[in-house]
């Protein structure tokens, strides 16, 4: 040890920096324990199960038939969206809902790894082929919404573009009672 | 004089070029999705270009660097003669073949699937066989680290480990580890596919694998730099490391959280439950806390050397720094992009709002400035100080060299900023063009222009990096002497066990990666009917 010693430099030292770890501690402790509050409270958490689903099969039987895309008014007024992503197209490619109504989003892929991300909004999961996606969502105001694949899936992934309509509540109400799967395609 | 010069100059050299020809690429990807390019008639070759630019920048490069420098830190640190050098070149012969077997496939169009893999698409087996070739060369220095580690531990038993070697040992474990993960999935999914063995692969697997290694791998690319803050910068500027054991402990802490964390990268998948997620993400959180510490340890040190020139006041001493020192310029560049970066890294750390830039531009706009950003202007500032310990000759051009400098640091945050921008707008990465004409995007069109003249900034500071290296080979002959590190202010002379080996902290790296991911990779390989036919990229 050097003469410093004798003036406590080396306790002052060590002291303003046990002092910075203390605060570099309760920094992060306070921000884990934010995103958890945030998580809990507000309960904006990841999807909490694994499902899955054979890919191969995905167009023959199972909730992801070509029937049975689309969005749909279930019996407590919730709507249910279910897609797929391929090479290079989501189908539905425009996806209809209704304003200020508690959407689920149901995807996978039928191929490789894609994703989903609805621009001006914090709609964003991953379709990765094997698995079933799962989002809550609840649009505040109407409108057009862009909905870009958001994960490299080869060759075209450029040109891979949805959109999402959101509309009135009674104009989609009285759309969805011939009880169908509801989209935009075409509109 | 450092004995293996050439070997060293070689690792430089190498990772130098293909920086040049990476960074071009990255220039020209940047141009031509722009408003200002024109619309690639074949997408794909921007695909191609993407692949190489990330697989030459994300493995090849930053290996390189850590090695040639690791190498020279273990002669001058330990002084004592490189034990293995027929080994060191092996390695680096692996790392130049593996490169350019990669690299061939990728330009020939039969492996445009990006540096991260992306199965379920299958390129040619050859670019993955390249990437293996360049792994186990980068092994064989992290087995010779260890080595010379242990040559000079049993020559001065008990003495402390000079902090450089220490720091320079425990980012060769991690890389060793962190590695593992890309391994299992190349050798256990990827490549038994490649060759045809196979035709179906677990995706959601391989992402966990692949996760294993894309974030510990940037606190490997990470070493150099904070080994450069710790031990060069303090000597070049004439201060003092102000804390030689907080150094050591910021070293370990990296070693042991910086592995357990990767699962943050696939918050938006569904093949992993929240609870996971969760854990991940509060040890992402806690990856900030090294950061912190040399942070506070570095400005003290830095404070000491303006102290030392006579600065005073509380602020005052800042006006005292030999500005005109370009290891104080890289310095302090760094520290800015360090937080900026550091600050957009804590804010995809939390899923609650990663949910809204996940996939987009911003990601690119992050990894951009901590690595190509903080990290790679380190790297310069390493090859500066370096180059007339591996010359023999000075370097005349100290006024072009902090040129260089400020245009890294201000191409890099033209080119950043607005890319963090325009992903809080939702814009999505990897896309070979945009439609600028479409009114949801068109607002994008200025900035992201804005980027593409960042682009070029650093293209012209790339270029004038590599114009003084090489001018530096053709200068007048000088004998730089020995190559030294920084001292701190109470150099150890006695260190605990724990700050000076490294065999507890491997442990607990190892034990904390079985924890937070053996469950979940348990669970995916066990569970039936996830593997997906592979898609075939450029297939014939």
């Amino acid at each position: 040890m050097s003469a410093e010693d004798t003036h406590g430099s080396v306790e002052v030292a060590a002291r303003v920096e046990r002092r910075w770890a203390a605060i570099a501690v309760l920094i992060i402790v306070g921000m884990a324990l934010l995103a958890a509050f945030a998580g809990i409270h507000q309960a904006t958490m990841p999807q909490p199960r694994v499902e899955t689903t054979d890919p191969s099969r995905i167009h023959l039987t199972g909730e992801f038939v070509e029937s049975n895309l689309g969005s749909v008014l279930e019996a407590n007024g919730n709507v249910t969206v279910r897609a797929i992503g391929q090479q290079y197209s989501f189908t539905p490619a425009c996806i209809v809902v209704p304003v200020d109504t508690p959407i689920t989003l149901r995807a996978t892929s039928a191929d490789v790894v894609h994703g989903i991300l609805i621009q001006g909004t914090n709609v964003n999961t991953m379709l990765v082929p094997g698995y079933i996606s799962e989002q809550l969502m609840r649009f505040a105001r109407t409108g057009d919404y862009l909905m870009p694949c958001q994960e490299f899936c080869s060759f075209g992934h450029e040109g891979m573009w949805g959109k999402v309509k959101v509309i009135d509540k009674t104009d989609f109400a009285s759309r969805a009672k011939s009880d169908g799967r509801l989209s935009c395609v075409g509109q | 004089m450092l004995a293996n010069r050439k070997l060293i100059l070689a690792h430089f050299s190498f990772a130098f070029a293909v920086f040049g020809v990476a960074l071009t690429l990255g220039a020209w990807q940047m141009f031509i999705r722009s408003p200002i390019g024109t619309w690639l008639s074949n997408p794909e070759l921007y695909y191609r270009s993407l692949t190489a630019h990330g697989t030459v920048m994300g493995y090849v490069f930053p290996t390189l660097v850590a090695m040639g420098f690791g190498y020279a830190i273990s002669e001058s640190a330990l002084e004592q003669r490189l034990v293995g050098v027929r080994w060191a070149w092996t390695g680096f012969w692996l790392i130049v073949f593996g490169s350019v077997m990669a690299v061939t496939p990728i330009a020939l169009g039969r492996a445009s699937v990006l540096y991260t893999f992306y199965p379920p698409l299958i390129g040619n087996l050859f670019y993955y066989l390249g990437v293996v070739l360049v792994v186990v060369g980068s092994w064989i220095w992290v087995a010779l680290m260890s080595i010379n580690l242990r040559v000079w531990r049993n020559a001065h038993p008990g003495a402390p480990v000079p902090l450089a070697m220490f720091a320079n040992v425990a980012g060769s474990y991690l890389w060793a580890w962190t590695a593992v993960g890309a391994a299992l999935e190349l050798l256990l999914q990827i490549i038994p596919v490649a060759a045809g063995l196979k035709n179906t692969i677990d995706a959601g697997l391989a992402r966990i694998f692949f996760s294993w290694t894309l974030h510990a791998i940037v606190y490997f690319w990470l070493m150099p730099t904070y080994i450069a803050y710790y031990t060069i910068v303090p000597r070049a500027i004439g201060g003092r490391v102000y804390s030689d054991t907080m150094a050591r402990i910021s070293f370990i802490l990296f070693l042991v959280v910086a592995m357990p964390i990767g699962m943050h990268h696939t918050f938006a998948d569904p093949q992993v439950g929240a609870g996971f997620k969760f854990i991940h993400s509060a040890f992402t959180a806690l990856v900030a806390l090294p950061t912190l510490l040399t942070v506070f340890t570095i400005c003290a040190s830095v404070e000491i050397a303006a102290r030392l020139r006579g600065g005073r006041g509380l602020f005052g001493w800042i006006r005292a720094l030999p500005w005109d020192n370009p290891m104080l310029l890289a310095l302090a560049f760094s520290f800015v992009m360090l937080g900026f970066g550091g600050a957009g890294g804590l804010i995809n750390m939390s899923y609650q709002l990663d949910a809204s830039i996940h996939n987009t531009q911003w990601i690119t706009g992050h990894f951009h400035l901590i690595f190509g950003g903080a990290i790679v202007i380190m790297y310069f500032a390493i090859a500066y100080d370096l180059w007339p310990h591996l010359t023999g000759r000075e370097m005349i051009d100290v006024r072009l060299i902090r040129t260089q400098l400020w245009l890294w640091f201000i191409g890099m945050i033209v080119t950043t900023f607005p890319w963090h921008w325009v992903g809080i707008l939702g814009m999505p990465r990897r896309m070979a063009y945009f439609d600028f004409g479409d009114p949801a995007i068109a607002p994008q069109a200025l900035s992201v222009i804005f980027s593409v003249i960042g682009g070029f900034i650093l293209l012209a500071s790339g270029i004038l990096f590599l114009v003084i290296l090489a001018r530096g080979m053709r200068a007048p002959q000088a004998d730089a002497g020995a190559y030294r590190f920084a001292i701190a202010v109470h150099q150890p002379t006695t260190v605990p066990v724990a700050l000076n080996t490294h065999a507890l902290w491997v442990a607990l790296m190892i034990a904390l990666t079985i924890t937070n991911y053996g469950y979940p990779i348990l669970n995916l390989a066990t569970t039936a009917g996830t593997s997906v036919p592979a898609v075939y990229v450029g297939a014939q």
